[in-house]
């Protein structure tokens, strides 16, 4: 019994410290979650040294002579119609775009999370209100929604961002209610109800867990969702505003000239593409990292 | 209700105990209709029934998950059905629940340590970790786990072993009472009577109380001090274990016992009483025994008002006419005032 006991301490203290270490080594068996991971590691280390591997200056320097160029050893991406590095542009741009990204994906998630987990959870009329709000918002294009917001709050990127999220909030609070309400009626929510756990424990321990798979896929592929719509704001000139190195509205800028001078939209094209995939990728690992119930 | 010759309290009881939902804008489902008990204490009380017919709503109800439409749910002679959120909580320390899938009631994002550990931890039992592990360690052993299991998620383990996990999940704040529903059900025969003996050997051992909710009539012979037989939200028999095999006085019981299968040839030709027909709605049930429809004993006045459940020998309580008419009783052609009740 007393060595019983022993060992079996051994063992739980050694599962809390674990926890980490068994994600990490569950993830690393996924052979494309690293690849998405190295990826976004790759975009990360762009937006941080960004004034290390480019230079700022170049960014909004206009060069008439220079114009329209290809990509040579002075220019690795070209010039663009205003003789700008496109280099640095898109350098500086992974900035503004990251962030424009992951902000407004981490706020609807948050907001859209909150809203659709109480739903579900206490259901009645509170769940009524809150998904018929939803409903209400649903009904309005999210560019259109977006668009007004930004022309009502004025245009800058925190309002950008702010508008990003709260066209998307009704996503995931509907996403977010019905993957918990497969799991709040189960018997294990009932059985901690049962032994006294209070709400917030039940909710994030046992429902949250069990149910945020579809969460965290639906958040990472938002995330380039939402530099996508922010490019289309920004063509329609809403969104970040014209000097500043988006993404999108580079893209946007050079879409007249893409037959003439391609390489003007591959680099940020391929860009977007790369944070796109890395953030689907990464949140693919993370969920079948997360569920035990997987084979490893 | 009267009471039969209790020594001290029962540690539960339930008197006139209801659970409607309602469906829709005006109908109501009568899943548990004025339902009276007594568990005595280390006592088992079984509760029978097909599906739906509200056994496991009653489980629920009485230890308040589900709250009830009516009447009141004594334990240790104290009305619990009035307690606040926070009493409540204290109090389910002391009540406890197994569950009938042990596939379903088991969280599948954590270990076996740390499902067991979780009742301990929500109630702030220890103050340390050591100690903590040290009762995981010890239900573990009791429930008849092996401790090097306790890293293991339960997707990982067979149904025997989850149940006992969901056994020592129960056990972990040491209750007075347990209601079991249906804990052996999803299980395989083998399986299924390692788990009662286990249950048994439980109940020897701390004193447990058990409500044991079943639609199996062998299991519950195995386990019971007493029975009730429930149909459509309603008890229509209860008495002692051994009593109610013996001599079966409700139709519906009778049925229900003919339908065990007895490996035995010269049973071969007993008639089995198949119980015919389907199951009437528990939605806005209209007054009159809710049998009738089924019975072969129906007579006119099942369908016109409810009958009474009354004590017919010791100890042995029915809700029949064709009883009352068969033990020569009185009041069934006159008193019956109580179809009241919706």
């Amino acid at each position: 019994m007393a060595l019983a006991a022993t060992k079996n301490n051994k063992s739980i203290a050694l599962k809390r410290k674990g926890k980490l270490k068994e994600f990490w080594r569950r993830y690393k068996k996924n052979r494309s979650a690293m690849v998405g991971l190295v990826l976004l590691l790759f975009i990360l280390f762009c937006a941080i040294f960004a004034n290390v591997i480019a230079d700022e200056d170049a960014v909004t320097r206009h060069n008439p002579e220079i114009r329209r160029q290809g990509p040579s050893a002075e220019h690795w991406f070209g010039t663009d119609i205003y003789g700008r590095d496109i280099y640095s542009r898109v350098i500086f741009g992974s900035r503004i775009s990251l962030m424009i990204g992951v902000f407004s994906a981490a706020l609807s998630l948050l907001l859209g999370g909150v809203l659709g987990a109480v739903a579900a959870y206490f259901g009645g009329w509170l769940d009524d209100i809150i998904m018929r709000i939803m409903d209400m918002l649903m009904s309005i294009p999210a560019t259109l929604l977006a668009l007004t917001l930004v022309a009502a709050l004025g245009s800058s990127t925190t309002n950008l961002v702010i508008a990003l999220a709260l066209s998307n909030l009704p996503s995931f609070a509907r996403l977010t209610r019905s993957s918990m309400l497969t799991v709040v009626d189960s018997d294990y929510v009932e059985a901690a109800k049962a032994y006294g756990a209070r709400n917030g424990h039940v909710i994030f321990k046992e429902v949250m867990p069990n149910a945020m798979g579809p969460i965290i896929v639906q958040t990472t592929q938002s995330v380039s969702n939402m530099i996508l719509t922010a490019s289309s704001l920004s063509f329609l000139g809403v969104g970040v505003q014209a000097p500043a190195p988006e993404w999108g509205a580079m893209l946007a800028e050079a879409r007249e000239f893409m037959r003439q001078f391609p390489y003007m939209i591959i680099s940020p094209g391929i860009f977007i593409i790369i944070t796109a995939l890395s953030f689907n990728l990464v949140g693919d690992g993370f969920r079948d990292a997360l569920d035990p119930r997987l084979k490893d | 209700m009267t009471e039969a010759t209790h020594k001290d309290t029962p540690l539960v009881e339930v008197i006139d105990l209801s659970k409607y939902f309602s469906i829709g804008r005006k109908s109501e489902l009568h899943a548990v209709d004025k339902v009276s008990f007594a568990i005595d204490k280390g006592k088992t009380l079984g509760i029978v029934g097909e599906s739906g017919c509200g056994k496991s709503t009653l489980g629920r109800t009485i230890l308040r998950l589900l709250e009830p439409t009516s009447g009141q749910i004594l334990f240790e002679g104290e009305d619990i059905t009035k307690y606040s959120k926070t009493r409540m909580r204290q109090l389910r320390r002391t009540m406890q629940i197994i569950f009938q899938d042990p596939y379903a009631s088991l969280n599948p994002r954590k270990t076996v340590a740390d499902i067991i550990s979780q009742p301990l931890i929500v109630n702030n039992i220890f103050d340390s970790k050591d100690k903590l592990a040290e009762r995981v360690a010890e239900l573990m052993e009791i429930v008849g786990l092996a401790t090097r299991l306790s890293d293991a998620y339960p997707h990982e383990l067979d149904g025997g072993r989850r149940q006992r996990i969901g056994v020592a999940r129960a056990l972990a704040l040491r209750p007075k009472f347990i209601v079991c529903d249906e804990p052996v059900s999803a299980l395989d025969v083998s399986i299924q009577a390692q788990i009662l003996n286990l249950l048994m050997d439980l109940q020897d051992d701390m004193g447990l109380t058990y409500m044991f909710i079943t639609h199996d009539l062998s299991v519950v012979k195995h386990i019971s001090d007493e029975i009730c037989v429930m149909y459509l939200g309603q008890i229509v028999e209860k008495s002692s274990s051994r009593d109610l095999f013996k001599n079966p006085l409700h139709p519906y019981t009778q049925m229900l016992l003919s339908a065990i299968l007895a490996p035995n040839l010269s049973r071969r030709k007993t008639k089995k009483g198949i119980v015919h027909g389907e199951v009437t709605s528990p939605i806005d049930p209209t007054p009159g025994c809710r049998f009738a429809p089924r019975c072969d004993y129906r007579m006119e006045i099942c369908t016109k008002a409810d009958p009474e459940f009354r004590e017919v020998e010791p100890n042995h309580y029915v809700a029949c006419y064709k009883v009352e008419q068969d033990l020569g009783l009185d009041s069934y052609i006159s008193g019956n005032q109580n179809e009241t009740g919706i």
